[in-house]
């Protein structure tokens, strides 16, 4: 760039205007294909398989099943997480690339459920890895994740790239 | 063969070592002494007429007041449908007794889940870890005495009540200082 005529500076005003356009597009490719990692853990798995299936059919979101951390965009947690398997948890999400969301799906993964005062079960899958949309239900009917995953695209609908989703290194042991 | 002639065989073979049957009732039992447990089972598998060759279930029962750990064996028998149930008493403070893991395979995972929720040391056992909890996890929660540790790596164990926490988070978000609600005014008679 050699010269910049008028009193005009690019200031980041003009940046975020433009991008703020662009979100809308992207967001509607995001929102769409958004695909999600099994991980299924008790009975809600059993929910979460159907909720796959064809009646539910997720797959008409956009929501794929993936078998590994590096292909999803975000996780539902499904079923009774305990604190040998929320180490894992914390390990999977991890492996995930930015941006990234986890649904907690079920009584137990949102706050230890029917299971809450047993030594060995972690009281909520927040207590590991934040968590952006709660299904509530033992367990929850197809039709409830389902909702759950279109509030997760209103979630994303409503992103701005120019905002930060969240610090990094986000402390989680709350 | 009866529950009876199976108690009476073993105690012809191992005489006051094996202790007598309980009363009538759905698995009737005896009281196997501590060091020949792992005896009493290879002969209990070998013996042509007992040939118990099916260990059903080992477990334990945690006795804090008698101060004792019951170990419990479910046997049974394949080719001639009969079984017997054996227990041995431990002392609660340090339990110890030979693994029967030699007699029965599936008795590895078994002595291994009693090792893990209990703490009971079956001495000649080939792998004595923990197999349903977390290696370094700190005691073992099958005893009633088993006091939780407070989390575990940082994990915290407790959960607030979500009504409390929805109000803190609701005062929060309308800012600090508001007022408390004015009490309702009597009405004038």
């Amino acid at each position: 760039m050699t010269e910049r005529k008028g009193g005009g500076e690019v200031s980041g005003d003009v940046t975020l205007l433009h991008t703020s356009q662009l979100d809308q597009l992207i967001n509607l490719a995001r929102e769409n294909s958004l695909w999600y990692l099994l991980f299924g853990l008790a009975c809600c798995g059993i929910e979460l398989i159907q909720t796959g299936g064809p009646r539910a059919d997720l797959m008409r979101f956009g929501a794929i099943p993936r078998a590994s951390p590096r292909q999803a965009d975000f996780m539902i947690v499904a079923g009774t997480l305990t604190y040998k398997m929320a180490l894992r948890a914390k390990l999977l999400y991890d492996q995930m690339s930015e941006p990234k969301y986890v649904i907690s799906m079920g009584s137990c993964a949102n706050c230890g459920g029917l299971f809450q005062l047993a030594y060995s079960v972690c009281k909520g899958v927040d207590k590991v890895i934040p968590v952006d949309v709660y299904v509530p239900g033992c367990p929850p009917r197809p039709e409830a994740l389902t909702e759950g995953l279109i509030r997760l695209q209103e979630i994303v609908r409503r992103e701005r790239w120019t905002d930060k989703r969240r610090a990094p290194g986000l402390p989680v042991a709350r | 063969m009866t529950t009876q002639e199976l108690h009476e065989r073993l105690r012809a073979r191992f005489g006051e070592d094996v202790g007598a049957l309980s009363e009538p009732k759905v698995d009737p039992f005896c009281l196997v002494k501590r060091e020949r447990i792992a005896e009493v089972c290879r002969f209990a598998k070998q013996e042509p007429g007992l040939e118990l060759d099916f260990l059903e279930d080992l477990t334990a029962v945690d006795w804090p007041k008698r101060n004792a750990i019951e170990v419990v064996y479910h046997l049974f028998s394949f080719p001639l449908r009969h079984g017997i149930v054996l227990k041995v008493e431990l002392d609660r403070t340090a339990p110890r007794l030979p693994s029967v893991e030699g007699v029965w395979k599936a008795a590895n995972w078994f002595e291994r889940e009693v090792y893990d929720l209990f703490g009971v040391e079956f001495t000649g056992h080939p792998d004595l870890r923990r197999i349903l909890l977390p290696d370094d996890w700190v005691g073992h929660p099958l005893r009633k005495d088993y006091q939780e540790a407070g989390g575990y790596h940082g994990i915290a164990n407790v959960r607030e009540n979500p009504l409390v926490e929805l109000r803190r988070l609701d005062e929060r978000a309308r800012g600090p200082a508001a007022p408390p609600p004015a009490a309702p005014a009597t009405p004038k008679a």
